[in-house]
């Protein structure tokens, strides 16, 4: 007698499964029906899903390594002025393209000016020069950047701000490249 | 792998010694070593030197499982009722209880339900079951319909079996006389039958159908 071999065992009333309640699907005497994880599938799963996520390690790093060497293709452009800021002044700029890359430039002291990527490394909220205390602030989590080198001090964000590499002829203010990380 | 389908389980209970050659065979296999998962009863050992071997049935509607609240116990795609799953088996003695054949056994020191799984490990690679294999007067016999059919003419195979009003039809087989074979063996009608000499009737079967 031909029989289905997913199927094969009758209900006590010999109706259809389809008939049955919805606990008898739930719970099938079937082993072909049940969900039942064999050791062997299990095993399978951990090691096909482990070696991804090694594969998608290894091509972050692969990727930031391969960012960090490229060279700092941009064109100079000019930003400001030097006589533009007052020390302890601060600019918000695009660099390298319009709306996407928001950056701050900050005049440390006469000779001195730094500029770093606005958007905080934490959740990308706009970061705000403090120049008395020395700091970036990003006031959506209280995170604090040292002015100097961009590291962070305090609250949520682990990585440095990316600092725009700055140069000034005859008064003029230019970004030239992004360094990713802090000099 | 599976259970070749050609392949079956028949029972002769007529046959039966009671050499007890299929428990010692039961009882050194690996899976459940020291441990026989057949049973072997006496019908009536006052009046008669009968016995009857007892593997599972392989109900197409198990009670056992049917009984089970932890979900435990399980058929694979080719009807082979297997012992509880030790992780889901709560020892609940349910299917011990439900079973009308009487097969589960419990070990209550491993609280885990043991049955009769046809030597899953064996059948599913084309070979006898052990108790088949060692059985020396046929009474538990594995192979083809046809096969048995051919050796024991006067015999044929019934799987449909009624306990009250439950009407059970199993994978395994068991062997009835021909010229009156009845169509299904009712189990209960002939609980309240007076017993039989197996010296005046040579079959506990055809014993019940001349009351």
């Amino acid at each position: 007698m031909p029989r289905d071999r997913d199927q094969i065992t009758t209900p006590p009333d010999g109706q259809p499964m389809t008939e049955q309640p919805k606990w008898r699907r739930d719970f099938p005497i079937d082993i072909p029906e049940d969900e039942y994880v064999a050791r062997r599938d299990l095993i399978k799963f951990m090691a096909l899903t482990s070696g991804a996520f090694v594969c998608g390690h290894a091509f972050l790093a692969a990727h930031s390594l391969l960012r960090a060497a490229e060279p700092a293709a941009d064109a100079a452009r000019p930003i400001a002025r030097v006589n533009d800021l007052q020390v302890g002044e601060s600019l918000s700029f695009a660099y390298p393209d319009g709306e996407n890359a928001p950056r701050i430039l900050v005049r440390l002291d006469e000779e001195r000016f730094v500029a770093y990527d606005q958007q905080c490394t934490h959740l990308l909220c706009p970061v705000q020069a403090r120049f008395e205390e020395g700091v970036l602030h990003c006031p959506c989590h209280n995170g604090y950047f040292d002015l100097q080198t961009g590291n962070p001090i305090a609250g949520p964000p682990r990585r440095p701000l990316p600092r725009v590499a700055l140069d000034i002829r005859d008064g003029v203010i230019y970004a030239t490249g992004i360094e990713l990380s802090p000099p | 792998m599976a259970v070749p389908q050609e392949l079956e389980f028949f029972v002769d209970p007529g046959r039966c010694i009671g050499c007890q050659a299929c428990v010692q065979a039961c009882t050194e296999c690996d899976t459940h070593k020291g441990q026989s998962m057949i049973h072997l009863d006496y019908m009536d050992r006052r009046l008669s030197p009968q016995t009857v071997p007892m593997v599972c049935m392989h109900c197409d509607s198990p009670t056992c499982a049917e009984v089970c609240p932890a979900d435990a116990i399980k058929r694979t795609e080719d009807g082979v009722v297997q012992s509880a799953l030790q992780p889901r088996c709560i020892a609940c003695n349910n299917c011990v209880l439900a079973c009308p054949f009487g097969v589960p056994k419990m070990n209550t020191d491993m609280r885990l339900m043991m049955k009769c799984d046809m030597c899953y490990d064996r059948t599913s690679a084309g070979l006898k079951p052990m108790c088949a294999s060692v059985c020396p007067s046929g009474a538990l016999w594995f192979g083809t319909r046809a096969e048995i059919e051919a050796a024991r003419p006067r015999s044929m195979p019934v799987n449909t079996f009624r306990f009250g009003n439950q009407t059970i039809r199993t994978k395994v087989n068991v062997m009835v006389p021909r010229p009156a074979g009845p169509s299904l063996v009712h189990i209960t009608a002939a609980l309240s039958e007076r017993g039989t000499s197996h010296e005046l009737i040579d079959d506990v079967f055809t014993a019940n159908l001349y009351v």
